[in-house]
């Protein structure tokens, strides 16, 4: 499972970062969320959501093995072996894995999906392989 | 604290650059409900009723409110205020975007700046570091090109107020800018700020906000979230943004076409918003925790001009400088927009002081000499490009009108008084009153001049007949309640507005928020106490009955609509009188619009009765006592 990303209908109006930290730290906390924008103004004018592709990464440089993927394919922050010490900071390629001055842990997107139920616009959705394409992949 | 509110308050005294950290006292936003109402509170006690409004003794404030920053709907507003420059009464203005959540999740509620700083200066906030900083580099560049700049030196994620050579200058209907487009446009918070020598405000922060009961509050908000998704309204809105009326006014007479002169203008197709979505559209943009996006981020193209990128234009920017101004292209329309952003003017007094100076302009009262040479058209972007770079830099003539079209008109006499369309110096909304009472009434009685979003009737009027005024004083009366709650609690009141969230969910979230307990009755007694508290430091500060101040410009009577479907409308004086007088009684005031001791002591204002007494300006007891319960009981049948 994974979330998709239309960029140009993102608005900026980062419901989806308050409810990630709601969800996930039961605080209202953009900066705790698990996603992230950029706003790209006064030119091109728009937004661009960044979330977790699920590549990996973060877990194939974790010294601590601390992350690791589960059965729907998030790649899952193990809190009491993480360190922060920050590696999958550095080689996340979409830079989604965050680090927050009152934790002492990394945090990565677990794809609960509640950015997809807020959001309005179509800008972030739910996205699971087809039978077909998991079958070709296979 | 976990009630909404960031717990630390700044007071900044610009004069010796010191910053003073204060607790946010919760029995304070208990009473005051923070926002406008807080500032009120802070403006009435602390300036001098003698001082100047660009003066050191005046104060600015910023104030996130209680609800700004959670999780509902378009909790996103900041709400700015000092004593007005442009009224010189009570000021506030407020705008959208994400400024008023960062300062809260840097920790902040409030900042009260004092004084005036001896050079140049930006306000720099991340997390505890708070620092005044030079701002000489940044200083004379525009609105947009600063929060640009600004954004390159500090980083992207900092959320940036600036604003223009316009309030460096002192024009008085200077706006303060933020997020490449949403402005805090009305009663020139941007001219006190210049007049501070305070350039900017940066903020970044990465803190919770705690509130009393989240779980609660994240039940009620998905529900509205996944209810509102299907309300026919809302793909309107978020296809069109305000732009989507204008259209509408144009067919019902409201529409300002030429300084007001007419309710109908023959091009409205050329600048309305399939124009506006289909010539200039790049993004939809919404604010911090809205799911609406009224916001239309666009581009400008137009022969000649560079390509320019703006937010807008909304309705009240395509009504006043489009059509008020005999525009018929809605790229020149966004041009405008795009200037009077970036020279930091708001676009609604801005397009109406145009509209007057081309008024002047026809009727012969102002010439190409007194123009530098140019001319001043009806349609024409050229000659308006050139008269706002002479009232942003004070050039010339364009000194009169940096000063409003009030103070422009007593400039330039003959008998252009009239035709200045203001209330208490401040320039009128994108609505034509003459043909829809209430609204006009709505305008004289705002507690900072012609301002619609103290109250706005036109469906009313429609619904209740537009010929005769009865009953609409009680109507203007409820909306003035319920309406200037929201830049109370720094929320957006389009949810309510527009797409059927009730003021009793509102105030529930409130309630989870907070954890106070309020009713809707008990918010609105609020905020008729808060608008009785601003009455009084307005005639305070003027020292004449209110009644005095509470008239539009003689064209709202005397010319009957000339055009369109409402063609030969308009309201009389006596109706303008009977609608005056029934307003006041149903606020408990005098027939010369003063508060009187009974409502003022009902509400707690005490020390206003005694200060009004001493001036001489307190309102007779009116027969038969003050009415019983204002607020809910009056809410109209249309609501």
């Amino acid at each position: 499972m994974r979330i998709k990303i239309n960029r140009d209908m993102c608005t900026g109006c980062r419901l989806c970062l308050q409810i990630c930290a709601i969800e996930h730290f039961s605080e209202i906390n953009p900066k705790k969320a698990a996603l992230r924008i950029e706003a790209k103004f006064p030119d091109p004018g728009k937004y661009w959501p960044f979330v977790c592709t699920q590549c990996g990464k973060c877990a194939e440089v974790c010294p601590e093995d601390a992350i690791n993927q589960n059965e729907i394919g998030a790649y899952i922050v193990d809190k009491e072996r993480c360190t922060n010490c920050g590696e999958c900071v550095a080689v996340c390629p979409v830079g989604v894995v965050f680090q927050h001055s009152d934790l002492e842990h990394v945090i990565i997107c677990d794809f609960c999906m509640r950015c997809t139920e807020v959001c309005n616009t179509g800008a972030i959705v739910k996205w699971e392989k087809t039978a077909a394409a998991k079958e070709k992949e296979a | 604290m976990n009630n909404g509110i960031a717990g630390t308050s700044l007071r900044i005294n610009l004069t010796i650059g010191e910053i003073e950290r204060i607790e946010s006292d919760e029995e304070v936003y208990r009473r005051w409900h923070g926002g406008r109402g807080v500032i009120a509170k802070i403006l009435y006690d602390e300036v001098p009723r003698d001082a100047d409004p660009f003066g050191p003794e005046n104060i600015f404030i910023v104030n996130v409110g209680i609800m700004s920053g959670c999780f509902i709907p378009a909790g996103s507003k900041v709400e700015f205020g000092s004593v007005s420059p442009l009224t010189n009464g009570h000021g506030d203005s407020n705008m959208g975007g994400h400024l008023g959540p960062m300062l809260k999740f840097a920790g902040y509620d409030m900042i009260i700046f004092t004084g005036i700083s001896p050079k140049p200066v930006y306000l720099y906030i991340d997390n505890d570091t708070i620092e005044l900083r030079d701002a000489s580099r940044y200083w004379g560049m525009g609105s947009l090109d600063c929060e640009k700049q600004l954004k390159k030196d500090l980083g992207e994620d900092f959320e940036i107020a600036t604003i223009g050579p316009a309030g460096e200058n002192g024009v008085l209907f200077s706006c303060i800018t933020h997020d490449f487009g949403r402005q805090a446009g009305r009663t020139g918070q941007g001219a006190v700020m210049g007049s501070k020598k305070l350039k900017a405000i940066a903020v970044r922060g990465n803190r919770s906000i705690g509130v009393y009961d989240l779980e609660s509050l994240k039940k009620q908000v998905m529900e509205i979230i996944l209810r509102t998704k299907t309300h026919p309204n809302m793909e309107p809105w978020q296809k069109y943004g305000t732009s989507f009326f204008i259209k509408w006014s144009n067919d019902n007479a409201v529409l300002p076409a030429y300084n007001f002169q007419t309710t109908y203008f023959n091009d409205v197709g050329k600048i309305d918003g399939d124009q506006l979505v289909e010539q200039c559209l790049i993004s939809h943009k919404a604010c911090f925790g809205c799911w609406m996006n009224c916001g239309k981020y666009t581009k400008a193209v137009i022969p000649g001009k560079p390509i320019v990128h703006l937010e807008g234009p909304e309705y009240e920017t395509i009504a006043l400088c489009g059509s008020n101004l005999g525009m018929k292209d809605i790229n020149h329309v966004a041009y405008i927009n795009w200037m009077l952003d970036n020279l930091g003017m708001d676009t609604m007094s801005g397009g109406g002081v145009i509209a007057f100076a081309m008024e002047c302009f026809e009727r012969g009262l102002i010439t190409e000499k007194d123009l530098e040479g140019h001319t001043l058209r009806w349609g024409s972007v050229d000659d308006v490009e050139h008269l706002l770079d002479m009232v942003a830099r004070r050039r010339g003539i364009g000194e009169w009108f940096a000063g409003g079209s009030k103070r422009a008109s007593e400039k330039i006499g003959g008998g252009s008084e009239k035709f200045a369309m203001h209330v208490k110096g401040q320039e009128m909304s994108g609505y034509d009153g003459r043909w829809s009472p209430g609204m006009l009434l709505s305008y004289m009685t705002a507690d900072i001049g012609a301002h619609h979003n103290r109250s706005w009737t036109i469906t009313v009027d429609i619904a209740e007949g537009r010929e005769s005024v009865e009953g609409r004083a009680k109507i203007v009366v409820y909306l003035q309640h319920i309406r200037p709650l929201f830049d109370t609690w720094c929320i957006c009141r389009l949810f309510w507005g527009e797409v059927d969230v009730t003021p009793e969910e509102i105030v529930e979230s409130l309630n989870h928020i907070t954890g106070w307990g309020v009713t809707v009755d008990e918010a609105l007694r609020t905020s008729e106490m808060i608008w009785n508290l601003t009455r009084c430091h307005y005639i305070e500060r003027n020292r004449d009955n209110g009644r005095a101040f509470d008239y539009p410009p003689s064209r709202s009577w005397e010319d009957k609509i000339p055009s369109g479907p409402g063609k030969g409308k308009g309201v009389t004086r006596d109706q303008i009188e009977q609608m005056l007088d029934e307003y006041y009684a149903a606020r408990g005031w005098d027939k010369n619009g003063n508060p009187t001791r009974e409502v003022l002591e009902d509400l707690g204002l005490v020390f206003a009765a005694d200060n009004l007494e001493k001036l001489g300006f307190l309102g007779k007891p009116i027969p038969g006592g003050i009415p019983p319960v204002r607020g809910e009981k009056y809410k109209p049948k249309a609501f």
